[in-house]
């Protein structure tokens, strides 16, 4: 590897000496910038102006000069409702559709999954054996990638696959789980707290681990229960990991899309449609490339996530002060 | 028997007095347990029905490990024969091979005497069969061009994708935390700002740029905007702030070009740092999936994902095929975890925590 960086190394220092002698040392430290400061230019901060000009435009043409000025009509489009609580009278209505299965999956997913991650880190935090395997086990699946994941739990839950074959013999009988919009629904809630749970865990139990073990050694001297000292200083000194994991993980709820795509590909129905597959299928997969519409789309998801972000950075800054 | 439960129950020296396991460590223990079952249940699971036949994969209920059923060259017949094991019926207990089957009738025929054919029912039998690992399941991957060609885009992505990712971000943390410039600040801000833009979000303006510098269904289409990730910057940042200054001002007086100091000097000793968000960094390309899908959409220019997906998605699903491909997109990812597991905590804990 070496063999191969350092000849090239040696080959940018000519350029680079050049420019250290004509800049000067500091002025240099624009030229290490330039690569990086470029990258994200053009496709990061580029596109989200752009994002704009693309909301307030029509048709289908990618070139932003061959798209009719339109507006803000698309996002009068996209909020052309009789009730935004009823999908059916809105012109839309698989926006909406997707923006109500979104709100209800982060609901379910966020809470199941930092529920789950706080008893995991809870239990990984007392004095068990094996600690290290154990954390590792939980935290494995957040390495898998999202269609491994999705195509892992197709297998079990498939009509022959291994979870019907086992509800078969215990009794209830098998059941045709991603045909019903329901369960599918209840299973895509289900892998994605499997599949994410583990990093959770992993910040929470960093943030049991810095709770100073004196204070639990002083609240057993004055006779507090187990209960009690969980209640009166567990959760409040693990309160603010608590919400820069909530915040993150409804941050990363929102856009949920790979894993749901390739488990379910949105279906059956729309039944797990969520907003990114909205935005995705109207900009890329449709016959019509509506562009505008999914701009319009994107950046109201962003507004969200600014705001959560903002949340962040709030709860961040606190935590610092604090 | 009570001096066996007390040795099973018997913890470390415990500072509340108790050497017995309290109803909440068993609670825990089961709860991890359980937890281990439900982890990696699934990964299993998943491995073993990968050794599977096509035949054994359509069984249910499924069998626990990959079976086949044995076969036998019978004198007279060119195809290997499969044999059963007769549980009833005139043969009862005698070991048979099929010759064909016509509905719930079979024409069996006793491997020790060939020449004559036998009538039986097909519910007194049952195959016999042997665990044996289908491996032929990978080795057809390996003969099919297309795996070999969606392996190498995952692979060539990922790698560049990194390697771009590494150099550029270690040079701006060079410029950001070793000197003294105006505008420093506003510099940092703007990196801080592209950690709030995710890709999600800005999809449609992407394309366009994607598509005007023509990487549209090309591997550089998906490589270098995902070299643009700003969590590197601060990660090297921070750990080259540690490295002193004293180190560069020595360098500096024995006439070293800052070129040189950066990859002679400041790119060694931000080793580890580097390491740790190398590791990420392959992590997040190999597993990338909604940005690929837009950009790639010629099959010749998928990468694993994408052909996993695209193959799960066809009417007739070829499972065995399907699964092992999945067991062999996962396995360098599980190959890395098991190496540096500990890297890969602390690492994800420091750059999603914070």
């Amino acid at each position: 590897m070496l063999a191969i960086i350092s000849p090239l190394m040696r080959i940018v220092e000519i350029p680079m000496l050049a420019l250290q002698r004509l800049l000067g040392m500091n002025r240099l430290a624009w030229v290490f910038l330039a690569p990086n400061l470029i990258l994200f230019g053009l496709f990061a901060f580029l596109p989200v102006i752009l994002n704009v000009a693309y909301a307030t435009t029509g048709g289908s043409n990618v070139l932003l000069a061959d798209r009719p000025d339109v507006g803000l009509r698309n996002f009068a489009t996209l909020t052309d409702c009789g009730s935004v609580l009823d999908p059916n009278s809105c012109r839309e209505d698989k926006f909406w559709r997707a923006v109500w299965n979104t709100t209800w999956f982060v609901t379910l997913q966020v809470g199941f999954m930092v529920g789950f991650a706080l008893l995991t880190a809870i239990i990984l935090n007392r004095d068990i054996r094996a600690r290290g395997f154990f954390r590792a086990v939980f935290f494995f699946p957040v390495l898998l990638s999202p269609v491994v994941v999705a195509l892992i739990w197709k297998w079990i839950l498939q009509r022959e696959g291994v979870l019907n074959a086992f509800l078969d013999w215990a009794g209830p009988g098998g059941f045709n789980w991603l045909v019903d919009a329901n369960w599918a629904f209840t299973w895509s809630v289900f892998i994605s707290v499997w599949a994410h749970m583990g990093f959770y865990t992993l910040i929470l139990l960093a943030g049991l681990q810095a709770i100073p073990r004196d204070v639990y050694e002083a609240a057993t001297m004055d006779r507090a229960s187990p209960w009690r000292a969980f209640r009166k200083i567990t959760l409040p000194l693990l309160a603010p990991t608590m919400l820069v994991v909530l915040v993150l993980a409804l941050i990363k709820g929102v856009q949920t899309f790979d894993e749901i795509y390739a488990f379910t590909g949105g279906g059956p129905g729309t039944a797990t449609t969520f907003i990114i597959q909205y935005i995705y299928e109207e900009g890329f997969a449709g016959a019509p490339r509506l562009f505008g519409l999914a701009a319009a789309a994107s950046l109201m998801v962003a507004f969200v996530l600014v705001i959560l972000t903002l949340i962040q950075l709030w709860v961040n800054r606190r935590n610092v002060d604090g | 028997m009570a001096s066996v439960a007390e040795f099973l129950t018997r913890t470390r020296g415990r500072a509340n007095g108790g050497t017995r396991l309290h109803w909440t460590d068993w609670a825990s223990y089961t709860y991890l347990t359980f937890g281990i079952l439900l982890m990696f249940g699934p990964v299993v699971w998943l491995v073993l029905s990968s050794f599977k036949t096509e035949a054994d994969l359509q069984r249910y209920p499924p069998t626990f490990l990959p079976y086949q059923q044995q076969t036998m060259l019978i004198e007279g017949y060119d195809e290997p024969l499969p044999l059963f094991r007769m549980t009833g019926g005139d043969y009862e207990g005698m070991v048979l091979a099929q010759v064909r089957r016509v509905g719930l009738q079979a024409q069996m025929v006793d491997p020790a005497n060939p020449g004559e054919r036998l009538r039986t029912g097909i519910e007194d039998r049952e195959p016999v069969q042997r665990v044996r690992l289908a491996t032929e399941n990978y080795t057809e991957l390996f003969e099919r061009f297309t795996f070999l060609r969606y392996f190498w885009n995952s692979t060539f992505i990922t790698l560049m994708s990194t390697a771009i990712m590494l150099l550029v971000n270690s040079m701006a943390a060079f410029a950001l935390s070793k000197y003294q410039f105006r505008g420093r600040t506003t510099v940092l801000l703007l990196v801080i700002g592209t950690l709030m833009i995710p890709q999600t979000v800005v999809l449609v303006p992407l394309f366009l740029i994607v598509t005007e510098l023509g990487m549209f269904n090309s591997l550089w289409g998906v490589i270098i905007p995902g070299a643009a990730t700003p969590t590197g910057v601060f990660l090297l940042r921070q750990y080259m702030l540690t490295i002193p200054d004293e180190i560069l001002d020595a360098a500096r007086m024995d006439k070293a070009s800052e070129w040189k100091i950066y990859w002679r000097i400041i790119l060694p000793l931000s080793a580890p740092a580097i390491a740790v968000l190398a590791i990420l960094a392959i992590m997040w390309r190999w597993n990338d999936f909604l940005w690929p899908l837009i950009v790639l959409t010629q099959s010749e220019n998928f990468t694993l994902q994408l052909a996993l997906n695209s193959f799960q998605g066809e009417l007739l699903t070829d499972w065995s095929s399907l699964l092992a491909m999945t067991v062999l997109t996962l396995l360098p990812i599980a190959a890395v975890f098991m190496f540096l597991q500990k890297y890969i905590a602390t690492g994800i804990a420091s750059t999603g925590g914070k």
